[in-house]
Parts: structure tokens; C-alpha cells; sequence
């Protein structure tokens, strides 16, 4: 698709008038997915999508138009012809925007990773054995993802891969059930198989009744796929310098009262990994590392260049809406086969679930218990726990409650699926807490 | 070439083979503190085909909708069938896709091109000065969403539908500053199948002026008390009490395990229906595709089924889920027509469409003069439920002290929390017609792959008693 993306654009771009800004993207993806319920296939299919996005600026108006594309250059360059008139017709109606920003040319980037996938005529007689005699229920998706960009000012940047992952969850009789994810670039039958095994081993940890706790506060250790959620949460009204301006921020407090988290909290854009593109849908290029907290100090925020006209600032060259694209949270000196010792008796929790803010401004999170969760006493595991809701704010868990984090920072990695498959994910530890809020 | 011909000549050895072709151009216009932020057009055109094979399903879905690209898109669609077919969930046959014919249309007053671009972005900024009323706003922000979407559908047992649904929604939004307390009230970012006549200006100036007199009122208000009371919800909040404590509780899909390795299972099972006490007496709700006005109105679903209200739950009792007829197949539950996917490029699968709380004989004065203490809260801000829909957490944007019978001071941040079945069966009095409301949002996530999805959801303003309530961190 890059030789196409790039010829297509090259045409769009020499009909574009000297007073006009164009950036030109594409975003696609051809996918497998298959559904399965108790190790046996619900839905199977196949996606073939892709679209071109417009972004059209002109006397400082913009408009933008996004839409499907049959990956036939003809075709779609005269849909595209067609769109762009429209655009045309429609800019000089529209007011000025003051914060508009001009498309440059800050180099361009060109990154293809090749996977070795499964092939799709072998998918269902290589996924389905492994899983038989257990119920498994999850996704499977695999195959090509692509994202491109370029713009009239000379930028072409281009990311490419070739990725898969089952995303799926073991249950028990009682219900009770063990959350995995296996994914990457380079399928392995036999580590596939050796990866659900053991997986089938800790649900059998899960074969006893749970025990019911009461509200209040635990001491609490959290795994590195629950602790990926509460980053994810920083995404959303946390670490943008736009929210933290508009009033819609968590960090408003660390920004403006210099308030801290736990010297243990550690957070950065790290693009290294290479699992994401680091050209962000302008074209613009991040750094490859950008610290955002240290030992609990704010450093920087993300901050769009729109966001750095509205407010004088440096643009960092963030998302439109200044979400992180690849955090790494840093780990610490616990080894994971201490976590229990250290926590000593408190509740383990391995995944969490449905997050949400319940009071943005004061950092309150709320959210579920779900999956392998445990009553630990004196480092034994005792039981499992009925679910529980917590109610507790980032200035606690990852602050003032903040103990310690496990020295190994995990990928946790990004499956959704909504308009087209994620990349990449959360790099980060599990982390003890002195204190936890379990309320309901 | 049209659908139906591209039927007639694909040559596929299949049980079953439709197309359900899919074409919608949605635009958003966001105005931000007098700034446009976006006015952008998305167009998405695609077709998904889908076969049955020795009792399995396969899709493929393509954005190539020549004939070529749809008979190859067929032969992808079988090769996965095919290979599925010994490993099935389910041996499904041709009944769940009952052969139907007809179309389906919103109801316009204004059509969407009856504004340009430029006219709905001069409302917009209007709006951006109706909302900034005071030096104490920040920040303000306007909305309007147009989405025009045409389903055609043919299979080879000759079913033929067509249908175009017009939905607009809007929001205005203002947050405000008063030392260290920052609030944010908005119009509830809610929408409706209709035309462009939301963008009247006198209605939009008067929802914008409620905005920000309230917002004004939120930053010099007390925080809302803890503790266990009366509490009142707005049909702005009660419809997402309805979407996560009613809907997704009984999407047959979710029941038969389908969703839990992401949106979750149920607490509730197939063994509930026609028994489980689910609500107070009072308690009536309603699956209901036909309201014309709601966002998610329709004919047929996506398996081709004929959509018409059904009642799901009568006088408080469980009667019937929410699945379609691959799940009716599977469960044994009676069906409900709502077997519906996001776009081209996902299968369909159980969802909510428009599910309602059906009104009750109290007006709003009846509910709030026989309340001792309590909290009135309107539109919501959080909201938190576990994977079987049981503990939930939500929170509201603006919220109201009511003592002996009167409602008396703002509060902000109000929250409250409980389980599902108790707390429907706390439902004391509900609102009679002058206190109904249509409302709809656009944002209802699941399935894997994953979709998004619109629902409606209508609801008269409800009082709950003995319910835990609090305030802000």
C-alpha cells in the first residue's frame, strides 16, 4: 500500500493551488478475525478497509474530509478529486481559526516491520487444539496494518506491520476466570501452545470459593495489566496540557500547586519499540523519548501545536488530543516472585476493569476488580475474592500509597478494534500499594 | 450494478449468501471559545457479505463494491465458513435470516442540506457567546453532528431492504473556575433521529443559557452530601441508568457468554426470564425500534428481521432478553429485532437499539413533595459497572438538595452507587408523560472486534429511596 499511498498522493498534491495547505493520510488495515466462545467458533470473517483523509487549509480555514478508498489509484484519485472540491466549495464559508496550523516539512519517516504470520487457511486447525477441554473465550485477529501521511509542504511518512493477537479469557465452573494475551509478529506454534498451557494451569488456582470482602482499605498489590489501565486512564483528561488549561484535568493540582506523586512513579513516551508510529495524523514527528513524570514530578505535558499556538507554548508534537501513544512507566526493585512477601496480607489484583473518572478535577478513579483477584495472608494466597469496586484517587496510588513497583515493566498490549485494529500498548510494572479504597 | 443484480450472478456454492451494503457520511462542526475546532466529514462505504455453510457464518467485508471485488469478498466469506464449519458454536440454518422486504425512513422537517457548513458554524459561535455569560467561564464549546446513513440489503432468498436514517445531535458545553473549585456543564451531548431544525437559533440560545446559568450555579454550590436517601434522576441520567443496569444485563449474546472476554457475562440467566423480580411493581420497559424520533429507530435489523415493540419487562417481572434470532436460536428466548452491526466492515450482533422506561402516573411536583431529604441529579458525567452489570458507580453533572418536599440548594459532584436488582427495586414513584424525555447516544461499545454503536433510550424523571450518595474527592 505504500507505493500506492505515495503515487496517489503525488497526484492529489500537483492539484493543489500555491494559497492552499494540503495533508494527505491513509489509514487501513486487512484483517482475520475470529470470535470464539468455549473454545469453539462463533463468528469468523475477514476486513479489507482503508480510507484517505483530506485536510484542507486555505486563508486560514480548515476543513477536513475522511473516506473509503477501493485501493484502485484511478478510481480513488478521481473520488478523491471529487472530495476535494467539495472542500473548495464549502472553506470560504467557514470562519478563520486563529490557532490553524500550517503543515511543514520536518523530515519524513519510513518504517515497514514484516511479520512471519499464521496463514489464514491454517489459522482455525493451528489456534483451536491447545484450547480444547477448557472453556476459552476471546478474539483472534491478525494481518497487515498501515498508516500514511503526507502533506503539500514535502513531509511523507509512512508505518507499516504485520501483527496478531488472541486476546482471550479461561473460565471456570465457578466462574471464575484468567485474563491472557498472546500476540506479536513472528507466529510460533509450539510457544503458542506452551503459552495457553500455562495459562490452564492458573485457572486451576481459580477451583475454590471466593471469599467476600468488605468495603474499605487494603493493602493491595496490582499487576501490570491492571496497572496499564490506570495509565491509560493519564490519556484522558491527565497529562494533556490542553485539559490541564481547559479545566478538564486530573494534573491541574501537580501543574499549578506543584503537587507531587510517589518518587516511585516514573512516566514517558518512549517510541523506541517501534509499535507505533511516531508521526502523529499532522504529519509531525515526536521525539523518540519524552519524560512526562519523574519520581512524581511533573516535567512536561503533551502538547499539540495547536495547543502550543493557543497558549505560546513549544509544541511536543502530541496527538490532536494529546493522549499517550506509547507510555512506559518506569519499574522498580521488587522481583515479581516477592511481590507476595512484600505485599504480605492485602489483596492481589491482576486485572481491573470498566474505569472511569468519578471526579476528574480531585483524581478520583472508579472502576472493577475482574478476572484472578486474591485474598494473600502473611505471602500465602488464600482464596479468590468476589469482585469488588474501588473508588481512590491517582494522588493515592500512584502517590502517597505508592510503595513500590516490580522490576520488570511489561507490554500490555493495545487489542481494541474500534474503526480498525490498535497498535502497540502500556509498558509498565505491577505496583504495592499501602492502601487501596474498596468501596461496594 | 445494483445489489440485487450482483446477487442474482454471484455463483457461490452456499446455503445462504447476503449483502448489506453501507454508506454513511457523518459531520461534526465543533466551535471552541469562538475558535472552529473541527468541520470535518467522514464517509464510510462499504459492503459486508456474509454466507452460510453446512451451518456456519462467514463474512468478508470490502471497500471494493464492483462486482468483481464483492465475488471476491464471497469467496473470502466462504473460505472462512468453510473452515469453521466442524467447529462451530452453533449449527445455525436459513431461518435467522428470514426472508423481508421493505424500506425505512426518518422523518425530516429540515434536511440536512437546508444549512451549509458556514450557517451551522455562524450558529455555533453564536452559541459560544450564549455560553460565555460570565468572566468566571474558561472555557466553552459548541457541537453539532449530522449523520446520514443508507442500509440496502439483499439475499438470495429475496429479501430486499433499504433504509436511511438521519441523525443529528449537539451538545453546548461551559466549564467554569471560583478559587480551586472547576466545574463543567454541558446540554448533555444527546441526540435524536430528526433534521436540521435542532439548529433553530431561539432553541439553541435557550439550552445554552441553561448551560451557563447553571454552570455559574455549580462553582458557588456546596458539594453533594454522603450518605443513604431519595434519589431522584432526570431521563438525561436515567438513560444511562437504563443503557448499563438494564440494557447490557440482558443482551442474550452476553448471557451465552459470547462478550466475556471483554464487555462481560451477565448476572442474569436464561433461566430468569418469565421469573426474576428484576424491579418494583412500577417498572415497565420497552424495546422499541418504531419511536420515530429516537436515535436508534429502524424497519428491519441487520439479519433482516422486522423490527416492533416488545415489551422486556412487565410490572417489575423479567419477561424477555434482548437477542436477536441467532440468539433465539440458541437460547430458546423470544426475539427481539436487534441484531445490528456499526458499519460494513462488522457482524452483526445483539444490541440495545431503543430500550425505554415507560412512563408512570407522578408528575414531577408528586415525586419531589414526598421526599423528606434528598438529591436531584441531571445528566450524567461517570459512570462504572462490573462485568456481570451488578455494582455500579455513576455520577452527575449538576445536582439538587431536596428537603421536606422542596427542592432547595445546587450541589456539585453528585454520585451514587449500588447493585442492580436492589436498586430497581427501590424504584418508589415514576414520572408521568410531562416528564418523559427521548434521548440517544452514539457511543455504546462492544463486540470483537470491537464496535460502536448508537442507542436510544427514553425515560421519565424516577425516584429511587435508600440509595448511598456522595460527593466529590
Amino acid at each position: 500500500m505504500k507505493e500506492y499511498f505515495f503515487s496517489i498522493s503525488e497526484k492529489i498534491m500537483n492539484s493543489i493551488a500555491s494559497d492552499e495547505h494540503l495533508t494527505l493520510s491513509i489509514n487501513g488495515e486487512d484483517s482475520e478475525f475470529i470470535r470464539i466462545n468455549n473454545a469453539k467458533i462463533r463468528q469468523i470473517g475477514t476486513v479489507r478497509d482503508a480510507s484517505l483523509s483530506m485536510e484542507l487549509i486555505k486563508n486560514n480555514r480548515k476543513i477536513e474530509i475522511s473516506f473509503t478508498i477501493q485501493r484502485d489509484i484511478k478510481r480513488d484519485f478521481e473520488l478523491a478529486k471529487d472530495h476535494l472540491e467539495v472542500l473548495r466549495n464549502s472553506i470560504e464559508s467557514l470562519p478563520e481559526d486563529a490557532l490553524c496550523v500550517i503543515p511543514k516539512d520536518y523530515g519524513s519517516l519510513d518504517e515497514e516491520y514484516n511479520g512471519d504470520l499464521l496463514d489464514p487457511r491454517d489459522s482455525v486447525d493451528s489456534l483451536l487444539p491447545v484450547m480444547q477441554g477448557v472453556d476459552l473465550t476471546g478474539i483472534w485477529a491478525s494481518g497487515d496494518v498501515f498508516v500514511g501521511n503526507a502533506n503539500s509542504a514535502g513531509q511523507k511518512n509512512w508505518f507499516s506491520t504485520q501483527t496478531f493477537s488472541l486476546d482471550y479469557s479461561l473460565i471456570n465452573p465457578l466462574k471464575k476466570m484468567v485474563k491472557e494475551t498472546y500476540a506479536g509478529t513472528h507466529w510460533n506454534q509450539s510457544d503458542y501452545e506452551t503459552f495457553v498451557n500455562l495459562s490452564k494451569e492458573k485457572l486451576l488456582m481459580l477451583d475454590q470459593k471466593s471469599k467476600k470482602i468488605d468495603p474499605g482499605s487494603y493493602r493491595t498489590y496490582i499487576a501490570s495489566a491492571g496497572v496499564s489501565d490506570l495509565v491509560d486512564m493519564l490519556s484522558w483528561g491527565g497529562v494533556s496540557e490542553n485539559a490541564i488549561r481547559k479545566g478538564q484535568s486530573s494534573f491541574i493540582k501537580m501543574k499549578e500547586k506543584q503537587e507531587k506523586l510517589s518518587p516511585c512513579f516514573s512516566l514517558k513516551e518512549d517510541f523506541s519499540s517501534g509499535t507505533v508510529p511516531r508521526f502523529n495524523s499532522a504529519g509531525e514527528i515526536a521525539d523518540i523519548e519524552l519524560p512526562l513524570i519523574i519520581n512524581g514530578a511533573l516535567k512536561n505535558t503533551l502538547i499539540s501545536t495547536r495547543t502550543a499556538n493557543e497558549y505560546n507554548l513549544n509544541s511536543n508534537f502530541a496527538s490532536s488530543g494529546e493522549y499517550l501513544r506509547s507510555p512506559v512507566m518506569e519499574s522498580g526493585s521488587v522481583s515479581e516472585s516477592d511481590v507476595l512477601s512484600e505485599l504480605g496480607t492485602g489483596v492481589y489484583l491482576s486485572n481491573l476493569h470498566y474505569l472511569n473518572w468519578s471526579d476528574q478535577l480531585g483524581g478520583r478513579v472508579t472502576g472493577m476488580t475482574r478476572y484472578a483477584c486474591f485474598w494473600v495472608e502473611d505471602g500465602q494466597i488464600i482464596s479468590p475474592i468476589e469482585d469488588m469496586r474501588f473508588d481512590d484517587t491517582v494522588y493515592n496510588f500512584f502517590g502517597k500509597n505508592l510503595e513500590s513497583a516490580t522490576d520488570k515493566s511489561r507490554l500490555n498490549p493495545n487489542v481494541g478494534s474500534y474503526g480498525g485494529r490498535d497498535l502497540g500498548g502500556v509498558h509498565c510494572p505491577g505496583i504495592i500499594l499501602s492502601s487501596f479504597q474498596l468501596t461496594l | 450494478m445494483n445489489l440485487s443484480d450482483m446477487i442474482s450472478k454471484l455463483d457461490i456454492n452456499v446455503d445462504w449468501v447476503g449483502l448489506r451494503e453501507y454508506n454513511e457520511n457523518t459531520t461534526f462542526h465543533v466551535v471552541r471559545d469562538k475558535n472552529p475546532l473541527t468541520n470535518e466529514t467522514e464517509i464510510d462505504h462499504g459492503v459486508m457479505v456474509e454466507v452460510l455453510k453446512n451451518g456456519q457464518f462467514g463474512y468478508s467485508g470490502t471497500a471494493d463494491i464492483s462486482f468483481n471485488g464483492i465475488r471476491k469478498a464471497a469467496d473470502m466469506a466462504l473460505e472462512s465458513a468453510a473452515k469453521a464449519s466442524d467447529h462451530s458454536v452453533f449449527s445455525f440454518n436459513k431461518d435467522v435470516r428470514p426472508k423481508s422486504q421493505g424500506s425505512y425512513e426518518t422523518p425530516l422537517e429540515l434536511p440536512f442540506d437546508s444549512l451549509s457548513a458556514g450557517e451551522i458554524n455562524d450558529i455555533l459561535m453564536k452559541a459560544n457567546d450564549w455560553l460565555k455569560i460570565d468572566d468566571r467561564i474558561m472555557s466553552v464549546t459548541a457541537m453539532a453532528m449530522l449523520v446520514e446513513t443508507t442500509i440496502n440489503y439483499v439475499c438470495s432468498n429475496g429479501s430486499d431492504i433499504s433504509q436511511r436514517m438521519n441523525i443529528v445531535g449537539s451538545d453546548y458545553s461551559a466549564t467554569a473556575k471560583n478559587g480551586d473549585i472547576i466545574q463543567t456543564r454541558s446540554d448533555g451531548r444527546s441526540g435524536n433521529q430528526m433534521g436540521l431544525e435542532r439548529f433553530n437559533e431561539d432553541t439553541v440560545r435557550e439550552r445554552c443559557e441553561k448551560v451557563s446559568s447553571q454552570v455559574i450555579e455549580l462553582i458557588e454550590a456546596e458539594e453533594c452530601p454522603t450518605g443513604t436517601m431519595s434519589l431522584v434522576l432526570a431521563p438525561d441520567q436515567m438513560m444511562l441508568q437504563i443503557h448499563e443496569s438494564i440494557g447490557h444485563a440482558l443482551e442474550i449474546d452476553r448471557i451465552l457468554g459470547d462478550e466475556r472476554n471483554y464487555a462481560g457475562w451477565s448476572f442474569v440467566g436464561l433461566e430468569d426470564f418469565g421469573n426474576l423480580k428484576y424491579g418494583s411493581d412500577i417498572m415497565n420497559v420497552t424495546f422499541d425500534p418504531t419511536i420515530s424520533n429516537e436515535m436508534a429507530s429502524y424497519g428491519f435489523d441487520d439479519g433482516g428481521f422486522k423490527a416492533k415493540k416488545e415489551y422486556i419487562i412487565k410490572d417489575g417481572i423479567l419477561y424477555r432478553g434482548l437477542g436477536a434470532l441467532e440468539s433465539k436460536a440458541r437460547s430458546g428466548v423470544p426475539a427481539v429485532a436487534n441484531f445490528r452491526s456499526c458499519s460494513w466492515n462488522r457482524a452483526p450482533i445483539d444490541r440495545m437499539a431503543n430500550l425505554n422506561l415507560e412512563p408512570g402516573t407522578s408528575s414531577f411536583d408528586d415525586i419531589i413533595s414526598s421526599i423528606e431529604y434528598g438529591v436531584y441529579m441531571e445528566t450524567n458525567r461517570s459512570w462504572s459497572i462490573d462485568d456481570y452489570r451488578n455494582k455500579f458507580q455513576f455520577g452527575s453533572e449538576y445536582g439538587k438538595l431536596i428537603e421536606k418536599g422542596k427542592v432547595t440548594k445546587t450541589l456539585r459532584d453528585p454520585n451514587y452507587r449500588a447493585i442492580t436488582v436492589p436498586f430497581w427495586n427501590s424504584l418508589a414513584m415514576v414520572g408521568d408523560l410531562s416528564t418523559f424525555e427521548v434521548h440517544g447516544t452514539p457511543n455504546c461499545g462492544k463486540g470483537e472486534p470491537n464496535q460502536v454503536i448508537r442507542v436510544g433510550h427514553a425515560s421519565p424523571t424516577c425516584l429511587f429511596n435508600n440509595i448511598q450518595v456522595f460527593g466529590g474527592a
